[in-house]
This record gives C-alpha cells, sequence and structure tokens, in this order.
C-alpha cells in the first residue's frame, strides 16, 4: 500500500552474510523449529534462527557475501509457503542505538551489584563489630573504597552524562540530585577513611546506584518496547509492486522506482500500491480504511483508485498517475505531521515531582550547612558532613522508581488483557482524558458486513446461495456462509459449472435452472425497485422466479453499546466522526445513544472538530482506525487503534489492542487511571518517608545503618505498592464473557 | 584476624567469577530470546540435525 518510508528498494550487499527478517503470525514452538528446519535445507543458508521475543528471525548465508536480493526473495517465498509473512527488516540506527544503551545499562547493574554486594559485607561486619579494632576497621573502609570508587565512577556513568547534560543547558532534572548525593558520600567517605573517621558511605552510596540504574533500565526497556513495535509497523509494508511491461509480461518492481504512466496490476486481496486510473478490468474495491465508506466500491475502466484500498475481485491493471511523495497517502501523512506541531508537549510526570524535587533538596542541604555554620560550633567540616547526610538520605530512590515500576506493571497487565502501549507516556495522558471520539467503521463497527434480513428468507434459498457463494471470496459472499452457519445451513459448494462474472455476480445451472448471485443488474432486477442506501445488497435469481433481495450491513461490535454507555454514565463526552454516509451514522448513532455526530467527514473535517474540543480546553481520546483517522489520532490527545488498523493508522496511535471487543478501552483506561493513582501514593510515600527522615539528618543523628535501611525500605515499599496493579479489578463486557 | 586476608580475597573474587559470568552470557546473547529459550528445550536437536541437512 506504500510508498514512503522506504529508503532502501533492493537490498545493497554489506560485509557479513546475515540478513534480518520480521515474520508475521510467529506465536507457537512448532513454528520455531519448522521455519528454522526448512530454511536449513536451503543450500545458501548456513544457518537460521528464530528470535521469538522480537518476532525477527536471522538468516546466515553459507559461503561468504550471497546476500542479494534474490536470496531473500527465495527466504520471503520458503516463509510463505510455511504460512508466514515475512519482510526483510532494514535495521534503523535509532533502535540499534537504543539497544546498545540497553545493554550498557544492564552491564552498569551488574558491576553496581557486584560492588553493593561486597560492599555489604564489609559494611554490616563495620555495624555488627562495635568492639571492632581501628586498624580493622581502616582495612574495611580501605577496601571498600577500592571496590566502590571505580564501579561508582562506572556505573554511574548513565547519572552523570545525564545532570551534566541538564546542567549545561542550566536546567534541573532528578539526575542532578541523584549525582551529586553519590559523587558526595563517597568523597566524604574517602575524607572519613583517610582520617580513620567512624562513618563512611561507600554502601549507601552503591545502594542508591544500583535501585536508581533498575529503574532506568525499566523505563529505557518500556521506551524501547514502544519504538521497537513502531519500528516493526513500518516495516510491515510491501516495497514492491507487480508492473504489466510492453509486451504484455509481468515483473515485480520496487516501488521507489514506479514512474507515471507505468502499469501495475492489483490482483485480488491486495492492497493498491499506487494512485491511479484503471485502464483495463472491472472489479470492486474496498476503501474503508481510507474514506470509512463500508460499502465495497465498483470500479471500471477510467476510474481512479488510490493507494491503500483493497482490490476484492478481479485483476486491475492501473496506470500510475502519482508519485511517491504525491499520493493520497502522502496528503495525510502531510495532515498528520501538521496535527503532530500543533499537539502541545507533555511533560511527564517523573519530570514534573523533578522540577519541584530538586531544588527543595539542594535549598534543604544548603539550610543544614549554614544552620550548623551560624548555630553551633562544630566547625564547617561537621556542618559540611552533616549537609552531605541530608543530600543521602533526601535520596531519590523512592522517586526514581516511583514511576518506572508503576509503568512496567501496567503495560504488562496490559499486554496479557491484549492492549499494546506503544507511546511511554501514553498511560499518563490517557488518565486525564473527558471526551472520546469515536470513529465508525471498524472501531465501532467491525467493518465486516454481516446479513441483515437472513431470518425473513427461505432457509432453502440461502442453501442454494450459499452453494453458489461457498466458492467466492467476495466479502458479501463471505457474510452469506456466516450467516447460513449460525442457521445451522449447510453450505456445500455445488458441483455444477460455475462461472464468476468480476463486479457482477456468479451463474451456475443447478438441476436444469439457471441459478444467479450476483448485483442487481446481474440478476435483471426490474428498474422500478428502489435503490436502498442503507444495506449493501446481493440478489438471487432462480430460473424465471423472482429475484430475492438478500441486505448485508456493517455490523455494530458486540459490546459497542456497553462501552459507550459505560463511558456516558462516568460523564464522560461521546462524539462520533465518520466519513461513512449520513443515513447510516445517524442510524448508528441512535442505536449507541449519541447525540453528538458528523457523517461524511472529510479528514480535514475531523481535525477541526478535534480543534474545536480542544480549544474549549478537552483532553480527548480519539478511537479510530482508517486511513482517514490517521490524522485525527495525532491530534488528539491520546489515541487507541484497533490492530486490524491502517499501518499509518497504528503508528499515530499510542495504544493498539486487539480483540473483537471495544471493552479494551475500559481496561487501558483503567489501567491508566489506577497506575496513575498508585504514581501518585508512591510520590507521597517517598515524601512521608523524607519528611521523617530529614530531621534526623540535619540534626546530625543519621548513621550509615539507618541511612541503607532507609533507602532499602523505601525503595521496596514503593515496588510493592506499585505491584498492587495487579489487584485492581478489571472491567470486561458481559457479551465478551459470554463469547471468549 | 589473620583469616580476613584470606577471607576478603576470597569473596572478592567469588564475586568477581559471578560478575564475568553475567558479563559473559551477556556477550553471547543468552538475553536476546527470552521467550523461545523455553521452547528450544523441548526439540530434539538431533532430528533438527537430520530434518535441516
Amino acid at each position: 500500500m506504500d510508498s514512503m518510508a522506504v529508503s532502501k528498494p533492493e537490498n545493497i550487499p554489506e560485509a557479513g552474510g546475515v540478513e534480518h527478517f520480521l515474520v508475521e503470525g510467529l506465536h507457537c514452538p512448532s513454528c520455531i523449529r519448522e521455519i528454522e528446519g526448512t530454511l536449513q535445507k536451503n543450500p545458501h543458508v548456513r544457518n537460521a534462527r528464530v528470535n521469538l521475543t522480537t518476532g525477527r528471525l536471522a538468516v546466515e548465508w553459507a559461503g561468504g557475501n550471497q546476500k542479494s536480493a534474490a536470496n531473500n526473495d527465495e527466504v520471503i517465498e520458503t516463509l510463505k509457503n510455511l504460512g508466514f509473512k515475512g519482510h526483510l527488516f532494514r535495521d534503523d540506527p535509532a533502535s540499534a542505538a537504543g539497544d546498545r544503551e540497553g545493554r550498557w545499562l544492564l552491564i552498569c547493574i551488574g558491576i553496581a551489584a557486584f560492588a553493593l554486594m561486597n560492599i555489604m559485607l564489609l559494611s554490616i561486619s563495620d555495624w555488627a563489630g562495635t568492639d571492632m579494632g581501628t586498624q580493622t576497621r581502616g582495612l574495611f573502609h580501605w577496601v571498600s573504597a577500592l571496590i566502590a570508587l571505580p564501579a561508582a565512577a562506572i556505573a554511574g556513568m548513565p547519572f552523570y552524562k545525564s545532570a551534566w547534560g541538564a546542567l549545561t543547558s542550566r536546567n534541573l532534572n532528578m539526575d542532578v540530585p541523584i549525582s551529586l548525593a553519590v559523587i558526595l558520600s563517597l568523597v566524604m567517605s574517602v575524607i572519613q577513611t583517610v582520617t580513620h573517621g567512624q562513618n563512611t558511605y561507600y554502601d549507601a552510596a552503591m545502594m542508591l546506584l544500583f535501585f536508581l540504574l533498575i529503574g532506568r533500565f525499566l523505563d529505557r526497556k518500556m521506551r524501547n518496547h514502544a519504538l521497537a513495535t513502531a519500528h516493526n509497523l513500518i516495516n510491515y509494508r510491501p516495497a514492491k509492486a507487480t508492473i504489466v511491461t510492453g509486451n504484455g509480461r509481468t515483473e515485480d518492481c520496487a516501488i521507489d522506482l514506479l514512474d507515471t504512466d507505468m502499469v501495475v496490476r492489483a490482483a485480488p486481496g491486495e492492497r493498491i500500491p499506487v494512485d491511479g486510473i484503471v485502464i483495463h478490468g472491472t472489479s470492486e474495491v474496498d476503501t474503508s480504511l481510507v474514506t470509512g465508506e463500508t460499502l465495497p466500491v465498483r470500479v471500471g475502466e477510467e476510474d481512479r483508485v488510490f493507494t491503500g484500498t483493497m482490490n476484492i475481485s478481479s485483476p486491475l491493471d492501473i496506470r500510475v498517475t502519482a508519485l511517491s511523495g504525491k499520493t493520497l497517502l502522502d496528503e495525510i501523512i502531510g495532515l498528520m505531521e501538521t496535527a503532530e506541531q500543533g499537539r502541545a508537549k507533555y511533560v511527564r510526570l517523573a519530570d514534573k515531582a523533578a522540577h519541584i524535587y530538586a531544588p527543595a533538596v539542594h535549598i534543604l542541604a544548603l539550610a543544614t550547612f549554614l544552620g550548623w555554620m551560624i548555630f553551633s560550633s562544630v566547625g564547617w567540616q561537621q556542618s559540611l558532613i552533616t549537609a552531605i547526610a541530608v543530600l543521602i538520605i533526601t535520596c531519590p530512590c523512592a522517586l526514581g522508581l516511583a514511576v518506572p515500576v508503576v509503568q512496567i506493571v501496567a503495560s504488562s497487565r496490559l499486554f496479557k488483557s491484549g492492549i499494546l502501549v506503544k507511546a511511554p507516556d501514553g498511560l499518563e495522558r490517557l488518565a486525564e482524558i473527558d471526551t472520546i471520539v469515536f470513529d465508525k467503521t471498524g472501531t465501532l463497527t467491525l467493518g465486516q458486513p454481516e446479513m441483515a434480513n437472513g431470518d425473513s428468507i427461505d432457509p432453502k434459498a440461502l442453501e442454494l446461495a450459499a452453494s453458489l457463494a461457498k466458492s467466492s471470496t467476495h466479502p458479501l459472499c463471505r457474510a452469506l456462509i456466516v450467516a447460513c452457519h449460525e442457521r445451522g445451513i449447510p453450505t456445500i459448494a455445488t458441483s455444477a459449472a460455475l462461472r464468476e462474472e468480476p463486479g457482477m455476480g456468479l451463474v451456475a445451472t443447478i438441476d436444469g435452472q439457471e441459478v444467479r448471485l450476483g448485483n442487481r443488474d446481474w440478476c435483471g432486477v426490474p428498474a422500478e425497485v428502489k435503490d436502498n442506501n442503507r444495506y449493501s445488497e446481493l440478489w438471487l435469481k432462480v430460473g424465471e422466479q423472482d429475484a430475492i433481495l438478500l441486505t448485508f450491513q456493517d455490523r455494530l461490535r458486540r459490546d459497542a453499546e456497553e462501552v459507550v454507555s459505560w463511558f456516558q454514565s462516568r460523564g464522560f463526552d461521546i462524539l462520533l466522526l465518520s466519513g461513512d454516509r449520513p443515513d447510516v451514522v445517524t442510524e448508528v448513532a441512535a442505536k449507541l445513544g449519541i447525540t453528538d455526530y458528523l457523517a461524511s467527514a472529510k479528514p480535514q473535517d475531523k481535525i477541526r472538530r478535534l480543534e474545536e474540543l480542544k480549544a474549549q480546553g478537552r483532553k480527548i481520546l480519539m478511537v479510530g482506525d482508517g486511513l482517514n483517522d490517521a490524522p485525527a489520532l495525532r491530534a488528539a490527545y491520546v489515541s487507541i487503534s484497533p490492530s486490524t488498523a491502517a499501518d499509518i493508522s497504528q503508528n499515530a496511535a499510542d495504544f493498539i489492542f486487539q480483540s473483537q471487543n471495544l471493552d479494551s478501552i475500559i481496561r487501558a483506561y483503567q489501567v491508566s487511571k489506577s497506575s496513575r493513582r498508585l504514581v501518585f501514593t508512591n510520590f507521597a510515600l517517598a515524601a512521608l518517608y523524607n519528611m521523617i527522615a530529614v530531621p534526623f539528618a540535619a540534626a546530625g543523628y543519621l548513621t550509615p545503618l539507618i541511612a541503607a535501611i532507609a533507602m532499602s525500605s523505601s525503595s521496596i515499599v514503593v515496588t510493592s505498592n506499585a505491584l498492587r496493579l495487579n489487584l485492581t479489578r478489571l472491567y470486561s463486557s458481559r457479551e465478551g464473557a459470554d463469547r471468549s | 584476624m589473620t583469616g580476613l586476608l584470606f577471607l576478603i580475597p576470597a569473596a572478592l573474587f567469588l564475586g568477581l567469577i559471578g560478575l564475568f559470568a553475567f558479563l559473559w552470557s551477556m556477550k553471547s546473547g543468552q538475553y536476546d530470546d527470552l521467550d523461545g529459550a523455553s521452547y528450544r528445550a523441548l526439540f530434539e536437536e538431533d532430528e533438527i540435525e537430520r530434518e535441516g541437512k
């Protein structure tokens, strides 16, 4: 469907014989075996290995540099034969850098853990051995220093770098007090060690680093996951089109190499890869992703077709009119970018907390120092030590963990119920919404036709219709088969010779009678029968009898009504913005009790409505799936798409849900709401802890033992508070419960 | 107290072994595919070999 985002049409051979592929539909152990076993039979392949976590396949070519487009195609073909969809994976430098950073953090955690354990060993004997000799104590301190100093120099790097970056841009972030606490406590400990003092804080400094690195790692992991999801989506797009050359032969061509006036062939069941004009063939095209229109549109010669629409019944030859960069799709992407710029930058909760916390801590420490200097006679060294103790005890451990722990618990909880969190700050934004805007086709409805008048038709007629429909892939025929299954009517394909006329219908001679199934022209419906605007229709004509009308309509998701009323009863404003025809939209809105709706809306209209609402200070959740929704998904405060959505929309959305039911939206909202509550309780706990601990530290009562206990207990409290998220009961629609 | 002179280096040495084991396992990619590994344990290795070659 696509012409953008593909920078490298053919794979350029590089050094090193490994190529990566994305594999769709990987989920079970036997998939791994099948793929690896089959690929290893290929003489070009030395080794093939599937990574189930990332859904990627690494293929090592045999015999040096055999990376070539032909070999890649062969692998993709093999995957196709096994029933998987494979795509060449183009590595993205940004995500590779993310990977490296994640590994580096993991190494830092390893080093910090090693240092912490060994220093703890020494510190505990130090605290316990009150009768320990000065020299033994000194030895312990020196050994601790030997471990702590290099370890802190390496493992603290992520914090020092970020703090330095903030300071040089005249800013304060959470890493400034962290770095200061670590560095100052180490400096103070070294001074104590040299002067044979009592109290060293090597263990506190390492523990601080260890806990915070874990928080940092979780945060990074979540962000990487979101990035990788988005990146995988981009890679799923086809980069090739089938072109018809002058002598009538077909060949594959990369989309980037297409030119205007070339002729492209779109097979039935494929997405049309270009904007163009049909020069040969008649077919029906499903434009629902682009326009929101439910009914397939019939196209013939001289009709315009657009990138991303689905060709349904028969092959079409299309003359390319717009090149990549100028297609309808590109217009929509342009709109999306404008929408993106209009979106206010969201400041994450953790950063907001840091803006209050960092200055407060520094002022407290300074006040402690000045207080001791002015009101006592202990001298500047002792005053400084006390001030540093304040910095250590206010350790932002709990604060640093408060947000990431909650987020990781929340997103794994959502993942288990079929919701993917794509934007790292999506959960925070979702908790603030007050207005929900739905798209119709594919969002409130399933985007698939369902038989509307099945009950009023003679089962015999249905059975006959099904015997023809069985051999067609047309969506209405499939809906007819489903309707028969639901009513227990047998669907056996007729053994009589059958002919399908593209864009018209089917005909067969059964028991000496001609049976036709198709559109009204095909079945010779008299002109005086009125057109209907509400339903898709099929006609069945047996011999010379009157044709029977079979009507179909797009079905609402089973729990759409329930979900809409759930939100309405909680005071949310619900809007319906659809590109579909007014009478259909009105009917759906009435059924769901939505009073505010807009039909025949173009992408620009949807954005304009959202902008109006935003101007009123509303925070909008946009739920949509079509290409025509993509700009709106970007413009909204936060957005959700079903996994059946167009690629571009999935990319634009903050969340993706996989189920057939809409109750995922409620669950996502509930989780975001409770994680917000938990983040705030975590902040409150951290504040409470500081209120108790700081006076002790400022009064000079802090010992290394107290610091260690305070630090670890506050981290444990915060983490176990976050785990409470797993206890909240999530909404599940009644309909959904019946079905699954 | 002379025991300490053995015990502290011994503790450090054991800790270092753990650290290097961790770094090695990371470098050799053992954390790359956390989901697949649990299934791979169930495959008959020689069977894949036979099918493969």
